[in-house]
């Protein structure tokens, strides 16, 4: 569309064409206002970087994994940081902590904290391993976010998920987020005879 | 430079959570040098002299430079370096100590951040070279001529950028602070310096273009509600925006106090929302996609949010909301004797303008307003000043802000009741310090 509106000014229709950008610069109308600068991006384009998946299952990538291979695939890239079994070093604890939340002592986990299950797919796929992202195959992202379900008994050893599985799973904490209420606390702004210390 | 290899961090440390207010020598001693010095007082001897001031009001002033200074320095008896000897000005060599107050011994700091050096800084605008540092995947190197933009979505026409075509677009050039939600969070160890504990918030001029403008010449569909920034790092730094705020004041940004942004802030691009967490901020901006829903990344679900002793937890907590801290005399300075001393410090709020700061110098008992440095603007540090005169006696001192909104700075006892200690984020209580007689300045929570 761009390109054809530039062809258009070449070809001679410049004034015509320059007035009416030039309006719609001056009123910023909204959808309308063209600068002609940038140009479109192609369907292939898009697809090639649009990697997000969303929690209601919209674009997900095909494939599947398996908890099997989901092992493996842990063990190989995940397991130095994340620990033998998800308990975490020197990347977070991925496991346990179901109960805690309420607790003195919460534990902030995949099972215990995330509400999606489809975020973990996305977060790997586009950060994990730390060293090496966005280096594993779908199959394999598929596979070690299965196995790290598995890890927090959230589906069993003979899993094979895809991104239908990844969007029905209910995770144990998809409740457990409200809006934000801010402001929260009201200071008096007292200035003289003042009870509380700062 | 001597520093105290001090490892505050326990074995539970989290490192890619924003980081714990932790203590570093090299700031705190740096600090203290700072303000003596400013003082007039001789570091090296540790001699602080006091004579008597005649005034009627029978003022201390104190002075450590006894000695005569030589007639002619030796700065005025050869020439100095010739023009173009630096051809990118760096800081004297005296004040090489100026430096970001990163944490001890972390595990590993590709995901990890550094604190500006608050107690050594004036002014407003925070060096870009001491801008404080939040990076999930380290600092990439991006070629701008390589580097492109897309906005993509719940939009008519898909648009891909150079970076020189948004240059080419409408510039404009704001003031805001930057910081970082987790600045300090609640739990201990607290930090010991100024910049140990909100040394994660930094104020620039962002020059860039319009998101607005980005989104108009793109075309929204009506279902347009929320958009999605990614950036070019190793971690593809994923957040939702919702729409509002991407039509009112925000910006996608290519440079900061005037020239190219840094890598460490996200050269070629990043996004700018004013008064939004920094984490939202996307540096090395590389994708908007517009929606119709958040797009629960990692960082907008299982970080950022901010737990409840209830168990349940607040989510999509984008404001900073109003903060001020006393900067000098802060943690780890000294005030060299009784007298005259200027509290000094900063103010910020994502809701708009510092309205007032007060200031208490009897622990909270009585309050007195300071003068609010010009100018003030929307979402920015804003300096304050208060004239005190010291009686030499252990105090503790504290500054309040309130923006104008009328929103007053809370009490960190009123934060933790309302929120608990595992929160984490959006800690903006007031920060008292306590003045020894010796005029050593440190945590009054400590």
């Amino acid at each position: 569309m761009r390109t054809a509106e530039f062809v258009a000014r070449s070809a001679g229709a410049l004034a015509v064409v320059a007035c009416a950008a030039l309006l719609a610069v001056a009123t910023t109308a909204g959808a309308q206002t063209r600068f002609g600068i940038g140009r479109t991006a192609t369907p292939a384009e898009v697809a090639a970087w649009n990697i997000d998946v969303e929690p209601d299952g919209r674009n997900f990538p095909p494939g599947q994994g398996s908890v099997v291979h989901g092992r493996d695939v842990y063990n190989a890239q995940c397991a130095a940081c994340h620990g033998a079994n998800g308990e975490g070093g020197v990347g977070d604890r991925l496991t346990g902590g179901m109960g805690t939340l309420a607790t003195d002592k919460p534990v902030k986990t995949v099972g215990s904290y995330w509400p999606y299950a489809t975020t973990l797919f996305d977060y790997i796929r586009r950060a994990m391993p730390l060293t090496a992202p966005q280096s594993l195959s779908n199959d394999d992202v598929y596979s070690v976010s299965a196995y790290v379900l598995y890890l927090n008994g959230l589906v069993p050893d003979s899993a094979v998920v895809d991104g239908k599985a990844l969007t029905a799973l209910r995770m144990p904490n998809r409740d457990g987020f409200i809006g934000d209420p801010r402001p929260d606390v009201k200071n008096a702004d007292c200035m003289t005879n003042c009870t509380k210390a700062p | 430079m001597a520093r105290t290899p001090k490892h505050p961090a326990g074995p539970d440390f989290d490192p890619d959570l924003a980081p714990q207010a932790l203590e570093t020598g090299a700031s705190r001693i740096r600090s203290r040098r700072a303000f003596l010095r400013k003082s007039g007082a001789l570091v090296s001897s540790g001699v602080v002299l006091a004579t008597l001031d005649a005034n009627a009001q029978g003022a201390v002033r104190t002075t450590g430079n006894s000695a005569s200074p030589p007639a002619i320095p030796e700065s005025m008896k050869a020439p100095g370096a010739p023009v173009g000897d630096k051809l990118y000005g760096v800081p004297s060599k005296y004040e090489a100590d100026v430096i970001r107050n990163v944490p001890k011994n972390q595990a590993q700091y590709i995901s990890s951040a550094s604190r500006s050096p608050l107690g050594d800084l004036d002014g407003i605008i925070t060096p870009s070279g001491l801008f404080y540092e939040r990076h999930h995947g380290g600092v990439p190197v991006i070629d701008p001529a390589q580097h492109r933009l897309m906005l993509h979505g719940l939009v008519r026409n898909p648009l891909l950028f150079t970076v020189d075509e948004l240059r080419r677009l409408p510039s404009i050039s704001r003031i805001h602070f930057l910081e970082c939600s987790g600045n300090p969070v609640y739990t201990k160890p607290y930090g010991k310096t100024a910049s140990d504990l909100v040394g994660l918030v930094s104020c620039g001029e962002w020059t860039g273009v319009s998101l607005k403008l980005l989104l108009d010449e793109a075309g929204l569909m009506p279902d347009a509600k929320w958009v999605m920034a990614e950036g070019a790092d190793a971690a593809a730094m994923t957040r939702s925006v919702p729409l509002d705020k991407c039509l009112d004041d925000a910006l996608v940004v290519y440079s900061q106090n005037g020239e190219r942004l840094r890598p460490e802030q996200g050269y070629p691009l990043r996004l700018l929302l004013p008064g939004f967490e920094g984490n939202m901020n996307v540096k090395w901006l590389r994708r908007l996609k517009v929606t119709d829903a958040p797009v629960y990344s990692r960082e907008e679900t299982s970080k950022y949010t901010d737990l409840l002793p209830s168990g349940k937890a607040r989510e999509f907590t984008f404001y900073m909301e109003a903060k001020s801290i006393i900067t000098s005399p802060s943690g780890g300075q000294k005030i060299p004797g009784a007298g005259f001393v200027e509290i000094r410090g900063i103010a910020w709020s994502g809701h708009g303008k510092v309205a007032r700061v007060d200031v208490s110098v009897d622990a909270g008992r009585t309050w007195a307003q300071a003068a609010l440095q010009e100018p003030v603007l929307t979402r920015s540090l804003t300096r304050f000043r208060f004239p005190w005169q010291w009686n030499g006696r252990p105090t503790i001192i504290a500054s309040r802000v309130v923006d104008e909104t009328g929103y007053v700075q809370p009490a960190f006892e009123q934060l933790t009741g309302e929120r608990g200690v595992n929160s984490f984020y959006h800690n903006n209580a007031i920060q008292p310090w306590r003045v020894a007689d010796s005029g050593e300045v440190s945590n009054a929570n400590g």
